[in-house]
Order: structure tokens, then C-alpha cells, then sequence
């Protein structure tokens, strides 16, 4: 379970995020939209510690990110990430880019690892891809082996920062496939996008933030049919 | 046509293994000493990147002859007695060559994006695995074609060494030359020695920055 308390974050002068409470329960799938600038990316970073806040709590299974007894980089291993830009490491194929983290960090032998990742590059639809570097694949491809590289460390939760926003109208399918796959398998997600109809498939609660705030929250039918805010419905016209 | 370099090839021989000494020791603490620098240039303490930059700045800005020149001749007044030649040469080439590197280093640190970390230490990495899996790498192939190519200029560099009467391959030609009276041949010699080695360096450097265009990291 992770729980955000109170949360607040300046940089400098400027807040960026203002009493932010959430609780994402096991198994569940939440859905962060709203304008850009509003603070959802920060949030995400915040979470797995990427990022360090100034007020408030965050608390993930049981361990306050601010406690300076928790080990981030130990924390980080349940929570796998997937950015807008992929960041994929270039100087690696496919299947090192998977391997890497259960290589190094679970310490895992090399064959093992590697079979790890082949099932992990099937699972998400381009087992023909091992040995290709990021280069040499499309914006969909590169995103679903940096699912992949996300999952190898088996981790309870998966965060994903606008997965979709980078990629050409016709990759953006095969890249939520793979996401509803896995909310539908029961893992505990925490998304930023715009996609509306992954989030009428898959989504608990959708939560709207703008200005730092968390606006407005609710199901995919009480946010889509019935927003309460004016903002939420400007920001509804404009993404539909 | 070329008698006068064949009678006198060991003395010049002799010239040429001092310049590739000069250019061994000059690229080997130029590099580490630019590594260094490069850290100073990105370092968010005012205290470390004031300074580094002023001294990145100054050096660049100055021929490299005159920093050999002024280092010989106030070295011995700081230290009190005159210093070896060879080393004075060596320091005057690190202390300027490290400007240059310096600054190729910079450019590889920032060449990696913050995300590209993030990514790292999301999928539990610690800082130290995430430098030697993914940065050094990365950093390193970037800025493989411009270390060839700044270790070429630097070969070319250690001829000024003759200066300060270093006995490198361009202060020993001349001194053959006094003596033979045979410039076009002897420092036509000088020049396709040079070329061969620059040549076949910038050759390797274009190599990989290709590969590195081929996979996508430049």
C-alpha cells in the first residue's frame, strides 16, 4: 500500500505540490490526469524517492520515505518506473537493458537473468527483439522493453509518467496492451496519462490535479459524466 | 634525395621517441587532470566552479607557447633553481592540455539526461552501479571522437617543447639542418611522420564516432 500524507514540495519559491493525500491500495489502478505543469510527474518522482519533498508523508508498505532507516535504493526495487522519453540506456540491447538491475542489484546468475528477460520481452509482444538496440526500434517497441526492464525486478507497483505521450498515434495501443494486460493481472498501478479510454477500462479512481492540488477524484464515471469543478470540465473539452 | 635523413635517422629517430614520450605523459595527466576539471565545471559549489572556470578560461585563451615559456622561466624563481626541461615541458602541457579535456568531460557529464538516472535508480540501483553500468559507459563512448582528436592535437603541440630546447623531433631536425642545409627534405620527413601518425589517429576517431552515430549515442 502506498500512502501519501499532506505531501507538499517546493522548488525554490515555487510549490509544486500542496496537501497531497492519497492511499493506492494492492491491486489497484490510479489514474492521474490534468494539465501540464500541474505537478502529477513531480508526485511520481516523490514517491519512489526520485525526488525529496518538504512536508508531509509518503508512506510505502509500512516504510516513511523521509525515515532516514529506509533504504531508497532498496525501496525503489517494488516500484518500477516507465518515463515519457523511455530512457531506455542506448549503449545496451533489448535484453541487457532488461537484465541489468537483476544482474547487478538481485545479483541474479547471467542465464537466469536472461530468461527472465525473454519472457518478460514475450509477455510484452517483441520476443524477436533480444538483441536490437534502441535505436533500431520504434517508439511502441522501446517502451514495452522499458516495461519490461520495470517488471524484471518483479516489483509490487508500477508507476508510469505519460508512457504514451511520446509515441506516434499508431504505437499508442500496443503500449496500453501491455498496461491493461497488467492492471487486469492484478498489479497495483500508478499512471499519469491522458488516455481516457485506458482509463475507463482499467481505473479505480482517477484523480485531477492542477496547480498542485488534487482538484477532483473519483470513478471513471463520476470524473467523465459529472465533473464537479470547472476546471476538470475545461480540461475534459480539451482532451476529447 | 632523402641521404641527408637516412645518414642522420637515429638522432631523429631519437627526436621523434622523445616527442612520443612528451605526448604519453602530457595526455595521460591532461586526461585525468581533465577529468577533474571536467567535475569542477559542473560542480554546484561556487567555491570549486568559480575557480576551475577561471583557470579553464585563462588557458584558453592564451598561446601554448607562452605557457611553456613563462612556466620555464618563473618555475625556477618559485622553486628556487631552474627545473629539468622535460619536466617543465610536461607540466606546462598538462596544466594547458587539461583545459581542453576538461571540457570534453563536461560536455559528456551533461550529456547524459537526469531521466536517463532516474531510470537507473528506479529499477534499484545504487548510485556507484548506476556511474559504472550506465554513465562511465555512456560518457565515455560520447566522448571516445574527441579525445582522439584532442590527443592528436596534443602530439601535434609537444613540437613547441623545442622552445625551451627539448631535444623533441622538430629541434632535432634543425639542429641537422644547421648542419646539412637540407630543410625541404628533412622537415618534408618531419611533416609525413606527423601526417601518418594525425592521419591514422583521425581515422580511428571517425570510426567511432560513426559507430557511436550508428547506435544512436551521439
Amino acid at each position: 500500500m502506498i500512502e501519501i500524507k499532506n505531501v507538499s514540495k517546493w522548488f525554490g519559491d515555487f510549490q509544486v505540490l500542496t496537501k497531497v493525500n492519497e492511499t493506492i491500495g494492492r491491486g489497484q489502478t490510479v489514474v492521474i490526469c490534468g494539465p501540464s505543469g500541474s505537478g502529477k510527474s513531480t508526485l511520481l518522482r516523490c514517491v519512489n524517492g526520485l525526488e525529496p519533498y518538504q512536508e508531509g508523508e509518503i508512506i510505502v508498505d509500512g516504510a516513511s520515505l523521509n525515515d532516514p532507516k529506509t533504504n531508497l535504493y532498496k525501496l525503489r526495487e517494488n516500484i518500477g518506473m516507465v518515463f515519457q522519453r523511455f530512457e531506455l540506456y542506448p549503449h545496451m540491447t533489448a535484453i541487457q537493458n532488461i537484465s541489468l538491475a537483476p544482474l547487478r542489484v538481485r545479483k541474479w546468475p547471467k542465464q537466469k537473468a536472461e530468461k527472465k528477460a525473454i519472457e518478460l520481452l514475450k509477455r510484452v509482444g517483441i520476443p524477436d527483439k533480444a538483441e536490437a538496440y534502441p535505436a533500431n526500434l520504434s517508439g511502441g517497441q522501446q517502451q514495452r522493453v522499458a516495461i519490461a526492464r520495470s517488471l524484471a525486478m518483479e516489483p509490487k507497483y508500477m508507476m508510469f509518467d505519460e508512457p504514451t505521450s511520446a509515441l506516434d498515434p499508431e504505437m499508442i495501443k500496443e503500449v496500453l496492451d501491455v498496461m491493461i494486460n497488467l492492471a487486469k493481472e492484478g498489479m497495483t498501478m500508478l499512471c499519469v496519462t491522458h488516455e481516457m479510454g485506458f482509463a475507463r477500462e482499467v481505473a479505480d479512481e482517477i484523480i485531477f490535479m492542477d496547480y498542485g492540488k488534487i482538484v477532483e477524484r473519483g470513478t471513471y464515471e463520476e470524473f467523465f459524466n459529472n465533473p464537479k469543478s470547472e476546471r476538470a470540465k475545461e480540461f475534459l473539452d480539451q482532451i476529447l | 634525395m632523402f641521404d641527408a635523413v637516412t645518414r642522420n635517422i637515429t638522432f631523429l629517430l631519437g627526436g621523434f621517441w622523445m616527442t612520443l614520450q612528451l605526448t604519453a605523459f602530457a595526455l595521460l595527466g591532461g586526461i585525468a587532470l581533465g577529468a577533474l576539471v571536467g567535475l569542477g565545471r559542473i560542480s554546484k559549489s561556487r567555491w570549486i566552479y568559480q575557480p576551475v572556470t577561471l583557470y579553464v578560461n585563462f588557458l584558453r585563451n592564451v598561446p601554448l607557447i607562452l605557457v611553456i615559456f613563462w612556466f620555464y622561466f618563473v618555475m625556477p624563481i618559485i622553486a628556487g633553481r631552474p627545473l629539468d626541461p622535460f619536466l617543465s615541458a610536461i607540466i606546462s602541457f598538462i596544466i594547458f592540455e587539461a583545459t581542453y579535456f576538461g571540457e570534453i568531460f563536461r560536455a559528456g557529464y551533461q550529456s547524459i539526461s537526469k531521466d536517463l538516472t532516474a531510470a537507473a535508480f528506479s529499477t534499484g540501483m545504487t548510485y556507484s552501479q548506476t556511474a559504472r553500468y550506465i554513465l562511465i559507459p555512456i560518457a565515455f563512448r560520447r566522448m571516445l571522437p574527441s579525445l582522439i582528436t584532442q590527443s592528436i592535437v596534443t602530439f601535434q603541440d609537444t613540437s613547441l617543447a623545442f622552445v625551451i630546447g627539448l631535444q623533441e623531433f622538430v629541434r632535432r631536425t634543425s639542429i641537422v639542418d644547421n648542419l646539412e642545409v637540407r630543410s625541404i627534405e628533412l622537415f618534408g620527413f618531419v611533416a609525413v611522420v606527423f601526417f601518418i601518425f594525425c592521419f591514422i589517429g583521425s581515422k580511428i576517431s571517425r570510426h567511432f564516432e560513426e559507430k557511436g552515430r550508428k547506435t544512436g549515442l551521439l
